[in-house]
């Protein structure tokens, strides 16, 4: 169902005047909020060109901001190829018919699946060194805790997505006298990771936004040098969390928009197997915008 | 396991796991009702309304619970002056709760608009022909059923919360993260039981959690 124009009637006279009066208290207590905080920033001096001007200087994008962008966005792409491929490893491996590789894989991944990724990224960077006797890369810390979190859900989302592949592919590839590894390659891997796309690219999304705990372990990423050293020197934490979070937002919202398109690409060709709905085993990553992306 | 025989260390992480646990349900109860609110403007004959749920929606889901919790601290505390308790803990807490309900309402807010959508349009066209208005449409005829097709995806958007609440500690609070950090720096010679107890912690909750919301989505589904 589109919820647009279902749930209500073409609105008339009357119903139009309520949503009039609607929009306008609405808006008023929107801008009287917006006002508020305004006088507020105001009071605090907060709209002080001092604190906006660094931001028009190319010595602070050169020096902050784009260095700290350029970490995060190598953590991310480091992590999110060993995500990948730590997903297939392990969702194959959970699929296995043999028990001793099905069982351990299955432990491994809800294990790293249930634990906070920051709780990860400490006991790697902080706790690790204590064994090997020799500091940790602040940069390896984050990338291998990224990987272990978004790698597990990974596993699980191309579990359900090969769980969604129609019984007949297989039979069909096993009649032909295809091995399991070969089913498993040339017929349910392909059309697993076309249905799960969509899953897969939002948890790449995540996978963005997580590397700002890098900033709790002071990995020089976007908040550790565009919001915390910057703001040392010039006084405006405020100011430069605002324009790392206008950051964050385009290059999420981008990558949210390939989703989109992806999944409306993949509906239109049709060769997407349906959709793993409420079929799928207890606690698996579920389709659709908002399955377990968080 | 030497560890936690001393009764200090017990208590730091006590402490550190009450902490996540009042976080996540103080937070589950505001992401819970700002997202019921959100979904509802987001489907609303309203056009303001949606524009505010579609903005709230866009900005905070893109932008890393860390920075939200920092600016929670930077942004409303110093500089609006949103102080919740005088006692500097209770404070930071508070002030978790608010990131924390701001940013998984964004998610609620999705799976439930997405629940609206599993809906067959002939439920809300019957309810328009026997003279339903919007709001009676939504509370008795639509979200009873979305409700059912989204319990898997607030499952795991709760699941997430919880973990998520240890980024509060951020801004200083001593939740789960924090406490198992002082422990390890103490106690460099046990830093794999240390691990163990409190990301077992976790898994020992969250998991079966997981299954649960599992099993309750399979019973209360729609069948169609």
């Amino acid at each position: 169902m589109s919820a647009d124009a279902v749930l209500y009637d073409h609105p008339g006279p009357r119903a139009k005047l309520r949503n009039l009066i609607l929009t306008i208290v609405f808006g008023i207590g929107l801008l009287a909020l917006l006002w508020w905080i305004y006088s507020k920033f105001d009071e605090k001096g907060q709209w002080a060109s001092t604190l906006w001007k660094p931001f028009t200087a190319s010595s602070t994008w050169t020096d902050y901001i784009l260095p700290g962008l350029l970490h995060t966005l190598e953590a991310a792409a480091v992590a999110m190829v060993l995500s990948l491929i730590f997903g297939i490893v392990f969702a194959v491996g959970r699929l296995s018919e043999h028990w001793w590789l099905s069982v351990p894989a299955g432990i491994v991944v809800e294990f790293f699946r249930a634990v906070p990724l920051l709780l990860l990224m400490f006991f790697i960077f902080f706790g690790v060194p204590f064994l090997t006797q020799q500091p940790m890369s602040v940069f390896w810390a984050v990338v291998i805790g990224l990987t272990l979190y978004n790698g597990s859900v990974l596993a699980e989302a191309f579990r359900a997505g090969v769980k969604s592949v129609a019984r007949g592919q297989s039979e069909a590839a096993y009649a032909i006298g295809m091995r399991k590894g070969q089913v498993m390659q040339y017929i349910l891997i392909p059309q697993a990771a076309r249905a799960m796309l969509p899953v897969i690219v939002s948890q790449l999304v995540v996978l963005v936004k997580d590397t700002a705990l890098g900033y709790i372990i002071s990995y020089s990423e976007l908040i550790q040098l565009g919001v915390n050293n910057l703001s040392a020197n010039f006084g405006n934490v405020v100011q430069a969390a605002i324009v790392a979070a206008i950051i964050y937002i385009v290059v999420n919202a981008s990558l949210t928009a390939v989703a989109g398109w992806l999944e409306r690409r993949t509906r239109r060709t049709g060769k997407a197997p349906k959709a793993p709905g409420q079929a799928v085993p207890a606690g698996v990553v579920q389709t659709g915008e908002a399955a377990g992306a968080v | 396991m030497d560890v936690f025989s001393d009764s200090a260390n017990v208590d730091t992480y006590v402490t550190g796991f009450l902490w996540i646990l009042k976080l996540t349900v103080a937070g589950t109860l505001g992401a819970l009702v700002l997202g019921v609110l959100l979904a509802a403007m987001r489907v609303s004959p309203v056009p303001v309304l949606r524009a505010f749920g579609t903005a709230w929606v866009n900005t905070f889901r893109n932008t890393p619970l860390t920075l939200i919790i920092f600016f929670c601290y930077f942004g409303l505390f110093s500089t609006l002056g949103f102080t919740a308790s005088d006692d500097i803990d209770r404070n930071n807490y508070w002030l978790g709760v608010v990131g924390l309900s701001v940013y998984t309402a964004a998610f609620v807010c999705e799976a439930i608009r997405s629940g609206i959508n599993t809906v067959p349009a002939g439920q809300a066209e019957a309810a328009r022909a026997i003279g339903m208005s919007f709001r009676q449409t939504l509370t008795i005829v639509i979200l009873p059923q979305a409700g059912r097709a989204v319990v898997a995806p607030l499952g795991s958007i709760l699941i997430a919360l919880c973990k998520n609440a240890t980024i509060v500690g951020t801004i200083g609070l001593a939740e789960s993260s924090n406490a198992m950090k002082d422990l390890i720096n103490a106690n460099g010679n046990a830093v794999i039981p240390i691990f163990l107890v409190f990301a077992g912690t976790f898994a020992v909750v969250l998991i079966p959690t997981g299954y649960f919301f599992g099993w309750l989505a399979n019973r209360l589904a729609v069948k169609r």
